[in-house]
């Protein structure tokens, strides 16, 4: 290896390149770029949960200061545009498709949740527009609104969509429902939990912004947007919404602040602004203020479920049912339907050989914003339901928790599970073992004890977690109802000089593919990093990609990359062999190097690069100028990182306040390209494990359907405070299944910690459970109402 | 925002003058509360006289038995007062607990005793350590200043000018934030001096602070955690929201409470 690259190889802590510019002021954000004539968008939304829209008046509106134009809902139809669509078809028990109401781009008639779009205002100034949108009369006759989940399937409820009677949208069952029973009939124990996922409000640094552009010339339009996938945006915005064909669309996400899944979709706001830029021959500028964030961003989780564990006698499970109704929000949002179907039921295995599993999840439609992927989207849910489960299972059987897993781990690979995913590698105890050698499990009862003296409750709580990551394999997603493949795609351009671009399809939003793609690369041609620049995000210079969502960018996109290198590799040896007159076969390709086997020939990766574009005496049949190679990925299998976390707490029961006094996470992410970048990749999941456990959640008016938590007031993000040191580990199984061996670790963090620390608090109070978010009030609730014999 | 004139006086009677003569005017201060209303359309001032700058207003001095602290002192200049921390060190940590180092460093006790949220420190400060504000046309008794949710005693263009502060003997306040906004779920202020004994409750209450009689009663007989144990303040009265009950909020004053008659020693 070259110098240079040694500091730099896989495997090595490498400072982020991106973040000189996003440390100083030089990133560039959507909200950056200012064009000659820009106007700026406000949106006016509905102030109810639930309205029909009699008229909408914008006469006085049109004449305030500064308006150039406004949108309703009506001038979207009379253009001919389609609606915001879901990618994922997913279907009831019964074979029925799900049933989909529609999800205009401005409310036509009916406005469905707080924060709806019910017109747009264009003007010279957002003050002015806003100012304007104030003066639109729309006579709204307000209607009951169906908010509390648990309500919503009764057949008094009010409707959201006439299309999903009992606002259900799907009816959708995964596993085999007559082996279930079966054993469930013969277990020896059964052991139910109640449960409820809290709904998460996204909360990305930057909030969404749209810059739409349009090109009188060549009917070119396009579209600055804060996409964790432009290609995909493009593709949904031309094909279904009809905003134009998909050739004279171009959509870039420069810079982005965040995603967390929320920036997944296409939403409303981008998709106006880009269509109305043509109609009013002027760029539109719109940026969501946070207030707007909390009101229109989809939000994540939001579950009620059932589940019973059959155990036999020694403390094997035998069966795993579960019952769950999962919110969608008013509109089915781009992937909404996958989540808590497919990236759910599939993983209610966990790391457990569970012969029979037998799920069932209503979606069903309420008033409240669209709920969609968050942050480890459909896999934190199971896995919460997972380990509390196998938690009380070992508390009602006695059976020592770490002891309990042991019984039922899978130990031997490949494993088919009864949901789907068949599980290639994993080594599920060196991760539990290294996890309570990390916790000090064995000095637990002492510092429970020393707690006590203090008037301190000690609890420690488990999570075994896995989940399917490198999203996916396209044939697998296509039969289960994707309308999208989610391989990948990269493209290596050589230059002249030696330099490198590599065009990928994955999206960095923070996750520091700039650094991480760039080691790959330069270690693979022995080459500094800096002389590799990472392309991204605009679907202009990428010919297409799937984007970064799903802990894919590693897996899936940097196996594309590996794939370009193979084909560059092959190429530069075919013209190097030209050029030292030997055989291919006889090229090395090593530390940068072109060497001629058994000669002291060489030829530098530089000298090589130059040779490729001036050609000279190439011959031309055999080789062709240049050395630009592409490649598409498409995986064969999931990924399936797996681990263990422990979270110790300490509760003062005078107030309910909980400290975490221990974090342990020790993860198997297969191969780790740097451990640095993973590092502060499982830091912050673990800090939005933490922030749902402890924290966060939306919360909507029951009767209303106003949106409470509507501000940082009363919507609690993690502070640096909230927080302890955490304690991290790895053990290494590679995946078999991608050249590098990764297997994703963006997710992990938020996936498996909220169980552990509420195994940790439950354990603490001698409770069965205790509700998301475990805030002080709750806590010191569940304590004044604990049974005697349990307060002791 | 909407549009509004901007005034920055120079002195005192100048921002009086403007106060006078403005159609809905509002001072400005530290902007802390001011400005995120504005900014969500929430008022919409005719004139915002701009007092920010006051140096008149900008000051902390201790003499005889009192600290006097003018109206444009910033949270974080109280904090760090080598006189107020001699002689009032309770006060100084509470200015200390507000917010965060952005929110010290602009915005100012005239400002928040002013606005009154019922969420505030200071207002618990005032109350529990008998302090005498001074305004542009009177002295105005704490007991008698703080008038319920965002009621203050001040008249239309009446203008907050210093908060005096008598030294108290023993003081400690215990702050339990809420989770989410940091403001006061519940904050306990306790005081012995010239004054007696006074126990001041911000953040729980939904008219805003106010004093719990028996805890003073308790502590006057004996000064110690022990003495306010067994007082329950009834929840009847207080706040509930989806941060905690009206029970959750009556157990924390008992149990803050406590913890700053400790602390106060
Ligand atoms: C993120 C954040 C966190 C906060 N956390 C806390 C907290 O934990 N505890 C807490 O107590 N506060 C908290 N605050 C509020 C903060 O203390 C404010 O500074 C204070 O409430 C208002 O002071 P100001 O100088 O900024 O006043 P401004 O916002 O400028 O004015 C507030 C009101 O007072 C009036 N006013 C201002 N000065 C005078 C005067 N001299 N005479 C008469 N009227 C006047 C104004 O007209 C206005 O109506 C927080 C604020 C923020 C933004």
């Amino acid at each position: 290896m070259s110098n240079a690259a040694i500091g730099e190889g896989i495997g090595q802590p490498v400072r982020r390149k991106e973040d000189f510019r996003f440390i100083t002021g030089n990133g560039h954000y959507t909200d950056d770029i200012a064009r000659p004539r820009q106007t700026w968008a406000y949106f006016l939304r509905s102030p109810h949960a639930h309205a029909k829209i009699r008229g909408i008046d914008t006469k006085s509106a049109e004449t305030a200061p500064g308006v150039v134009a406004i949108f309703t809902g009506k001038h979207v139809a009379d253009d001919g545009l389609g609606g915001l669509i879901c990618g994922w078809t997913v279907s009831s028990k019964d074979g029925t498709p799900m049933k989909v109401g529609p999800h205009p781009i401005l409310a036509v008639d009916t406005v469905r949740y707080v924060g709806d779009h019910v017109a747009m205002v264009v003007a010279e100034t957002l003050a002015e527009a806003r100012s304007a949108a104030e003066m639109i009369d729309v006579d709204y006759e307000t209607l009951p609104a169906a908010v509390a989940l648990a309500a919503c399937q009764s057949k008094d409820a009010p409707q959201v969509h006439p299309e999903a009677p009992r606002n259900t949208c799907f009816e959708w069952e995964l596993g085999n429902k007559s082996e279930t029973e079966a054993a469930f009939a013969k277990a020896d124990r059964i052991v139910k939990l109640d449960l409820t996922n809290n709904r998460l409000i996204p909360n990305a640094m930057e909030p969404r912004a749209a810059l739409g552009e349009y090109d009188k010339g060549t009917g070119t339009y396009t579209l600055h947007t804060t996409s964790q996938n432009p290609h995909v945006a493009r593709l949904v915005l031309s094909a279904f919404v009809g905003v134009a064909p998909e050739h004279k669309l171009r959509v870039i996400a420069p810079d982005v602040g965040g995603g967390f899944g929320s920036k997944i979709f296409i939403y409303a706001e981008e998709t106006a602004c880009v269509w109305a830029a043509a109609k009013v021959g002027r760029p539109i500028k719109w940026t969501a203020d946070r207030s707007e964030a909390f009101l229109s961003d989809a939000h994540g989780r939001d579950h009620l479920s059932h589940a019973e564990l059959a155990l036999d006698k020694n403390g094997k499970f035998l069966a795993l049912r579960v019952k769950t109704v999962a919110n969608l929000g008013a509109y089915l949002s781009t992937f909404s339907a996958s989540v808590p179907t497919y990236l759910y039921g599939t993983l209610l295995s966990g790391q457990y050989d569970i012969p029979a599993i037998y799920v069932e999840v209503d979606g069903v439609y309420t008033h409240t914003a669209p709920v969609d992927a968050y942050r480890g989207a459909g896999r934190p849910e199971a896995t919460y339901l997972v380990e509390r489960i196998v938690e009380t299972a070992a508390r009602e059987t006695g059976i020592d928790p770490a002891e309990i897993r042991r019984r039922n781990f899978i130990r031997s690979f490949p494993h088919q599970t009864p949901v789907i995913m068949a599980y290639d590698a994993g080594d599920y105890e060196a991760s539990l073992d290294a996890a309570m050698k990390a916790a000090d499990h064995k000095g637990f009862p002492a510092r429970k004890a020393e707690a006590e003296k203090r008037g301190k409750l000690r609890g420690l709580g488990f999570s075994s977690y896995i989940e399917a990551c490198g999203l996916a394999p396209s044939a697998a997603v296509g039969s289960l109802g994707a309308g999208v493949g989610l391989w990948e795609s990269a493209e290596v351009r050589v230059n002249p000089t030696g330099n490198v671009e590599v065009l990928t399809g994955s999206h960095s939003h923070g996750q520091g593919h700039e650094t991480t793609f760039a080691q790959l690369v330069a270690s693979r041609l022995g080459i500094p990093m800096e002389q590799v620049e990472i392309v991204h995000g605009d679907t202009d210079k990428v010919q297409f990609g799937m984007g970064t969502y799903g802990s894919r960018s590693g897996a899936v996109g940097m196996s594309a990359i590996v794939k370009a290198l193979d084909k560059i590799e092959t190429k530069a040896k075919k013209i190097a062999a030209h050029l030292m007159e030997a055989a291919v076969e006889d090229i090395v390709f090593e530390n940068g190097t072109f060497t001629v086997q058994g000669t002291d020939k060489t030829m530098p990766w530089a000298q090589l690069a130059l040779s490729a574009y001036t050609a000279h005496g190439f011959p031309s049949a055999e080789i062709e100028p240049g050395l630009k190679e592409g490649a598409f990925y498409d995986p064969t299998n999931f990924t399936f990182p797996a681990g263990c976390h422990i979270c110790e707490v300490e509760i003062d029961p005078d107030t309910g306040v909980t400290r975490i006094i221990n974090f342990v996470a020790v993860d198997d992410f297969g191969t780790i390209i740097n451990p640095m970048i993973v590092e502060g990749q499982v830091h912050g999941g673990i800090a939005q494990g933490i922030g749902q456990a402890l924290l966060e959640h939306g919360v909507y008016d029951p009767e209303s359907g106003q949106l409470i938590t509507g501000s940082y007031m009363d919507y609690c993000m993690p502070r640096a405070d909230d927080l302890p040191s955490f304690n991290l580990g790895f053990t290494k199984t590679v995946c078999p299944s991608n050249p590098l061996g990764m297997k994703g670790c963006g997710e992990a963090g938020a996936i498996a910690s909220p169980p552990a620390i509420i195994n940790a608090i439950t354990d603490a109070l001698g409770i069965r459970d205790i509700e998301m978010p475990a805030t002080p009030a709750r806590v010191w609730a569940a304590i004044q109402s604990r049974p005697r014999a349990a307060a002791e | 925002m909407y549009q509004f004139n901007y005034a920055r006086p120079k002195t005192l009677a100048e921002a009086e003058a403007l106060l006078a003569k403005a159609d809905d005017p509002k001072l400005l201060a530290g902007g802390q509360t001011l400005i995120p209303t504005l900014k969500q359309r929430l008022a919409m001032p005719s004139d915002l006289i701009d007092i920010g700058g006051l140096k008149e207003l900008d000051f902390i001095r201790a003499e005889g038995d009192a600290v006097m602290i003018g109206a444009g002192a910033k949270h974080a200049t109280v904090a760090q007062s080598p006189d107020v921390k001699k002689h009032n060190p309770a006060l100084a940590a509470l200015a200390e607990g507000i917010g965060d180092p952005a929110v010290r460093h602009m915005g100012t006790i005239g400002g928040s005793i002013a606005n009154n949220d019922p969420a505030a420190d200071y207002p618990a400060a005032c109350l529990a350590l008998d302090a005498k504000i001074h305004t542009s046309k009177r002295l105005i008794e704490a007991d008698q200043f703080f008038k319920g949710m965002f009621e203050t005693a001040l008249e239309d263009g009446e203008i907050v000018k210093e908060i005096t502060f008598p030294h108290p003997e023993k003081a400690a306040y215990m702050k339990f934030p809420n989770p989410a906004s940091r403001y006061a779920m519940v904050g306990v202020f306790v005081s012995k001096g010239p004054w007696g004994v006074r126990v001041a409750v911000t953040g729980a209450g939904q008219n805003g602070v106010f004093r719990v009689k028996e805890m003073e009663d308790a502590l006057t007989k004996s000064w110690s955690p022990d003495a306010v144990a067994g007082v329950k303040v009834p929840a009847k009265g207080l706040n509930a929201d989806l941060h905690g009950t009206a029970e959750y909020r009556a157990h924390l004053i008992t149990v803050m409470a406590k913890r700053a008659v400790a602390a106060a020693g």
